[in-house]
């Protein structure tokens, strides 16, 4: 199979293969739009994760139970015989997470706080200025997925490129396995994983994160009362956002480890300058399909 | 996959060495950028005047706030910032039980108006269950009462030249080495008139405990918490709040929150 491809010497080029060919693969609004997110995300995350601070717990409901428990999670640190330690509790399962979470800063000079000075803008304690940078990156991520959906429909790359097929399904499995062994094909086309991350990111990820952004806002939530009804009321909105938040950070991560396992200056220059260096055409095997 | 293996070496090694010394240092000149009056922050904080300007349009005048149920009263409210206050004048009042406290209003208004409890209780009332939105991310459901701040606004007949009514409160919220101040903050005029911006001094069917503002809070009910002063005397009617305090509106928007707190 794709080994017959791949079975040349080991001194054959990296950089100039013979039978491979590069192909604009990123229209410009692709590109824009990536690094637009990508530059707004980190922003958002790290204050997010400041305002997240000031109030470390996140509950279940319409309101934070102070005289009843509706807390999920909660980041703390309390005094034990060891010293202050931080924790983490999680649906009441509570583990030690000093020097990260609850408890961390320079030897000697650690302060209770949820999230490390490393993970928050800025990173000192300051709710305000973290909201500031939080609210400018909301907009610029909001208009940027706007921007993203117009350009995609209009110059057909979510069609093209993103909209689920049934030869999808089929290749699922396959697609999996090839995952597994990090076995990866570079084609034009996304494979079956790539288009559900990223669809799941871009249709799913971030018009909830907007969505239950918006609801806890009190005067949003004069115009769309509906919305935390639907939702299970602000603090439930809350915890999703907080709960989407580790699913965007998990994104990443493997967004990252797939980019540096199938060949990272070759992806990044697909995502900066648009052009891809597709995998010569397989000639043994399954000659009208894509090489995935 | 073996023929990236020493580009991807070396691209790991550079860009982590890379990622991290930009993340260092732009973590620290971001941070220095973002004090009030900096102009980087100058420049992000232009977009909480968007989100008012958007709020605004979708939210209109009128538009209310979720209100709940008896159900939904859980709990006591909870208290946060100042919840005793140490004033002398403050306790003064508190001892004779608020027989001798008045509300003025004042500023740019016809008729400038001094009333007691007893005259803002005697007129028309407000009752309403509402969720409590702090800054800090937590939420409480109360039951307050309390008379429209429109009907107060009325009386007094404001200038048209007004723009925001500023409230001035007892408790003082900060020592500094200028004196003590005491809590302050604005809203404009279209949340001061909103049916639901009320003078509490009811919460759940009781009198409002000093904790939560004893004898006077205002309720904004479209805005977070830091936007409803407590522990209130005076009402004064401006056009402008760029002289008052730090310039930005309140005690909290002078340390760094945004005037509007809508969001």
């Amino acid at each position: 199979m794709e080994s017959v491809a791949r079975s040349q010497p080991a001194d054959a080029d990296a950089t100039t293969p013979k039978d491979t060919t590069l192909i604009y693969r990123q229209s410009r609004w692709t590109r824009l739009t990536h690094w637009l997110w990508a530059f707004s995300l980190f922003f958002m995350l790290l204050s997010g994760l400041q305002i997240f601070n000031a109030r470390p717990q996140l509950y279940i409901g319409k309101q934070s139970g102070f005289e009843f428990n509706n807390t999920i999670l909660q980041i703390g640190a309390e005094n034990t015989d060891n010293g202050p330690r931080g924790f983490t509790e999680i649906f009441g399962h509570r583990f030690d997470t000093t020097g990260v979470l609850g408890w961390s800063g320079p030897p000697g000079q650690e302060t209770p706080r949820a999230f490390p000075a490393w993970a928050t803008i800025p990173s000192y304690y300051d709710l305000g200025t973290a909201r500031v940078v939080h609210f400018f990156f909301a907009w610029v991520l909001s208009a940027t997925l706007l921007v993203w959906l117009v350009a995609g429909l209009i110059n057909g790359h979510i069609g093209r490129d993103l909209a689920p097929r049934l030869d999808d399904l089929r290749k699922l499995p396959h697609d999996i396995v090839d995952h597994a062994k990090l076995k990866f094909h570079h084609a034009r086309e996304y494979n079956t994983l790539q288009k559900m991350a990223y669809g799941g990111v871009l249709f799913v990820l971030l018009p909830l994160m907007i969505i239950t952004g918006l609801a806890m806002s009190p005067s949003m939530d004069s115009v769309l009362p509906w919305l935390n009804e639907i939702l299970g009321g602000r603090q439930t909105a809350r915890t999703i956002h907080f709960t989407v938040m580790v699913l965007l950070v998990l994104f990443f991560i493997i967004h990252m480890l797939m980019i540096l396992a199938a060949g990272p200056i070759n992806e990044l220059r697909s995502i900066i300058t648009g052009w891809y260096r597709t995998d010569p055409p397989e000639k043994h095997d399954q000659p009208t399909e894509r090489s995935a | 996959m073996a023929k990236f293996q020493i580009s991807r070496r070396k691209f790991l090694t550079a860009s982590s060495l890379g990622l991290s010394g930009i993340m260092l240092s732009g973590c620290d000149a971001f941070d220095s950028g973002l004090g009030i009056g900096g102009g980087l922050r100058s420049f992000l904080e232009n977009a909480n005047g968007l989100t008012w300007r958007a709020q605004r349009l979708l939210a209109g005048r009128d538009a209310l706030a979720p209100e709940f149920t008896e159900a939904d009263i859980r709990q006591p409210q909870r208290p946060n910032g100042v919840t005793a206050p140490d004033d002398d004048t403050y306790k003064g009042l508190l001892a004779n039980n608020f027989a001798d406290w008045r509300l003025e209003v004042t500023g740019l208004v016809e008729k400038p108006l001094s009333l007691t409890r007893e005259q803002l209780q005697n007129m028309p009332s407000r009752t309403q269950i509402t969720r409590h939105d702090c800054v800090e991310g937590w939420s409480c459901i109360a039951k307050w009462t309390g008379t429209p701040l429109s009907l107060v606004l009325d009386q007094a007949v404001v200038k048209p030249q007004a723009r925001y009514v500023m409230f001035h409160c007892l408790d003082t919220i900060e020592q500094s080495l200028s004196g003590d101040i005491k809590y302050y903050g604005t809203i404009d005029l279209i949340d001061a008139r909103h049916p639901q911006t009320i003078l509490a001094y009811g919460l759940n069917g009781k009198p409002l405990p000093v904790e939560n503002g004893a004898p006077l809070r205002v309720r904004v009910e479209r805005q977070l918490g830091y936007k409803m002063p407590k522990y209130l005397y005076k009402i004064e009617l401006v056009d402008s709040f760029a002289n008052i305090g730090g310039g930005r509106g309140g005690y909290w928007e002078d340390n760094g929150y945004d005037w509007y707190g809508g969001i």
